[in-house]
């Protein structure tokens, strides 16, 4: 288990900071002066430029700049927005929020989707079955944005249930709507791969012979049936949190939740664009890093492989 | 009864006799192969005609719009006068906040979603395809440097990536520069695919026989390694042009993706947002249009998957 924790480790490396020098390029492609964009319509004395310009690094080349701040980056420093406020201290204003309506969303995905998933498995072709399959294939062809709009307009415009926007020091039970939006997409998609797999699993060779040897229905569905259907969900966490941070920015921004989605949201919005890709960058290094964490939850499910070559 | 041991038997010189008759083989039987045991198989359920159907209609209405309305999308068929008035006569769907016939604007803008969709999965396939096939195919080395390329753009999920893409070219805020974008960030999904599709089936016994018969290396890839491994390509091909869509309209949304004054379903259910309390309707239709779009490609990918996989078809 260690070597591959090692070897994962490893491959990390050069997908880092393939990724991170990738996004940093974009930046750099970026159209206009920034420091003029600084400024407006009143340009400052040139030595004042010059000044501003060193102070960024934007006289050097592109690769010491990139080299700068991914050493930052190390150091926990994400750089400076052009508006002057630390990268790093808007992000860790936003994180906390971001990661309460994570959890509750990753929860609800969880729980339902494979608890769902699990029941319309074991009783394939019932009334729970074609319902949960029903109401999934419509969760996952409607875009986020439209289910947040239509959870905004029923819970809170037409029943007042909740509230139409996060207050923005936004607490758990504000999130639960915006959470649930969230997960919709993953939730069907997590509630059709647990259904399949339990499916198929249900005729297996080990679940006969765990039932001939005499074991309990519920250690049966428990221990051998759901612990082998979880591997593909598992795998597909990795790639859903991706789809899970565009979520994010999409439902916090029709929340108006304070959080690093709705950062990013609102950047987009007034197109500034540093923060957007300040805030992405960060984003894409999170992904990684879960991803690596993916693999190894993985790796423990699954034992075959841990001992692949 | 007279024994058949005396029976005289012809036979010809073996030169002369067709292969057919050695192994018994009707030679006027077509040959079957994997996509038409697929097809057969698909052409037998429901679903598959009802996904087809309504993409030949989604299709026929992007290529031509004009064919179901007399109205313009924009400009001078809408009239102020109208704004969010509920539907009537000739107007089925109603009008949105500038008056135009949101009808006529959900015909219009299917081809901008269904332009960005097919552009983004056609590039993403064929990037994908090739170079999946070479690094699974030589290995070595190439494979070492092109996988690695590859997860460094498998890092990035694809609408962040679009996003950050996008802030930075607005000047490239049309459909085929966020197909192409889409594509950049979707192409190693596929490359991964068709990797794995080839390292299997370039261990077949067909392909040793062949090259036996002193077939190159080359040709080998082309005309039986390739073939051989793009189902499991054309099934995630068919799901990912779903998702293309659904990005398109999410970018639309959050107003990276094509600028405000296209007619584009993604722009309309941003629009509709703002009027959602007098006109719900305005999110519905679009927003309906995007979805029936998106599972009929989802399904009939669903289906094609099914239908290329024995153990899937043998459980049904």
């Amino acid at each position: 288990m260690l070597w591959y924790i090692g070897r994962r480790l490893l491959q990390l490396i050069p997908v880092f900071f393939g990724a991170t020098l990738l996004i940093y390029l974009m930046v750099f492609a970026m159209p206009g002066d920034p420091i003029a964009a600084l400024f407006g319509d009143h340009p400052p004395a040139p030595a004042v430029i010059e000044q501003i310009r060193h102070e960024y690094h934007l006289d050097q080349p592109v690769i010491v700049q990139y080299l700068l701040w991914i050493g930052g980056v190390f150091k926990g420093d994400f750089g400076t927005t052009f508006t002057g406020q630390p990268v790093s201290a808007a992000m860790a204003q936003a994180f906390p929020i971001t990661a309460r309506l994570a959890v509750l969303a990753l929860l609800f995905e969880g729980v339902i989707g494979i608890l769902v998933g699990l029941w319309a498995g074991l009783r394939k072709g019932g009334i729970l079955d074609n319902g949960a399959l029903f109401v999934s294939l419509l969760l996952i062809s409607v875009p986020t944005f439209v289910i947040g709009f239509v959870a905004q307009y029923l819970f809170g415009i037409k029943w007042h249930i909740i509230r139409t926007t996060v207050s923005s020091a936004a607490p758990w039970d504000e999130l639960i709507v915006p959470a649930l939006v969230l997960a919709s997409v993953s939730l069907a998609n997590i509630l059709r791969l647990t259904r399949a797999s339990v499916a198929e699993n249900v005729g297996a060779d080990f679940v006969r012979t765990a039932t001939a040897k005499g074991l309990g229905r519920r250690r049966v569905i428990g221990v051998h049936i759901l612990r082998n259907s979880l591997i593909p969900v598992v795998t597909y966490l990795g790639t859903d949190l991706g789809n899970l941070m565009v979520g994010a920015i999409v439902t916090e921004g029709i929340f108006n939740i304070h959080g690093v989605g709705g950062t990013v949201y609102r950047a987009v919005q007034t197109g500034d664009g540093p923060t957007v890709v300040s805030f992405v960058a960060i984003m894409v290094i999170i992904f990684m890093l879960a991803n690596l964490l993916v693999d190894l939850l993985y790796a423990v499910l699954d034992p075959r492989i841990r001992y692949a070559k | 009864m007279p024994s058949n041991r005396h029976i005289e038997r012809y036979v010809a010189p073996i030169e002369e006799t067709p292969v057919a008759a050695v192994d018994a083989v009707d030679e006027t039987q077509k040959a079957s192969s994997v996509w038409l045991d697929a097809w057969k198989d698909m052409r037998g359920r429901w679903l598959t005609w009802v996904c087809l159907v309504l993409i030949v209609v989604i299709v026929v209405v992007a290529l031509v719009p004009g064919l179901f309305t007399g109205m313009n999308p924009a400009g001078s068929s809408c009239n102020l006068g109208k704004s969010l008035d509920p539907p009537s006569a000739g107007h089925p769907f109603g009008f949105n906040k500038q008056g135009c016939d949101v009808y006529t604007r959900i015909l219009y803008g299917t081809r901008s979603s269904l332009i960005v969709g097919l552009v983004a999965t056609v590039l993403a396939t064929l990037i994908g395809a090739v170079i999946g096939a070479i690094a699974g195919y030589y290995g070595g080395w190439l494979d070492s440097v092109v996988s690695r390329l590859g997860d460094i753009f498998f890092a990035i999920p694809t609408v962040l990536g679009a996003i950050v893409v996008m802030q930075v070219v607005p000047w490239g805020r049309n459909a085929i520069t966020l197909a192409i974008t889409l594509a950049v960030f979707g192409w190693p999904q596929v490359a991964r695919i068709m990797r794995g599709a080839v390292l299997s089936s370039k261990q077949a016994d067909f392909v040793t026989a062949s090259t036996a018969l002193g077939v190159s290396r080359g040709r080998n890839l082309l005309r039986h390694v390739v073939p051989n491994s793009l189902a499991p390509v054309i099934v995630i091909a068919t799901v990912s042009l779903g998702t293309f869509i659904v990005a398109e309209a999410t970018l639309s949304f959050l107003g990276v993706g094509l600028p405000p004054e296209t007619v584009s379903w993604g722009v309309d259910i941003s629009d509709a947002q703002a009027v959602i309390r007098v006109a719900p309707n305005l999110l519905f239709y679009p927003a309906a249009a995007l979805a029936v779009t998106v599972l009929s490609f989802l399904l009939l990918g669903d289906v094609v998957r099914d239908a290329l996989d024995p153990k899937a078809r043998a459980r049904r």
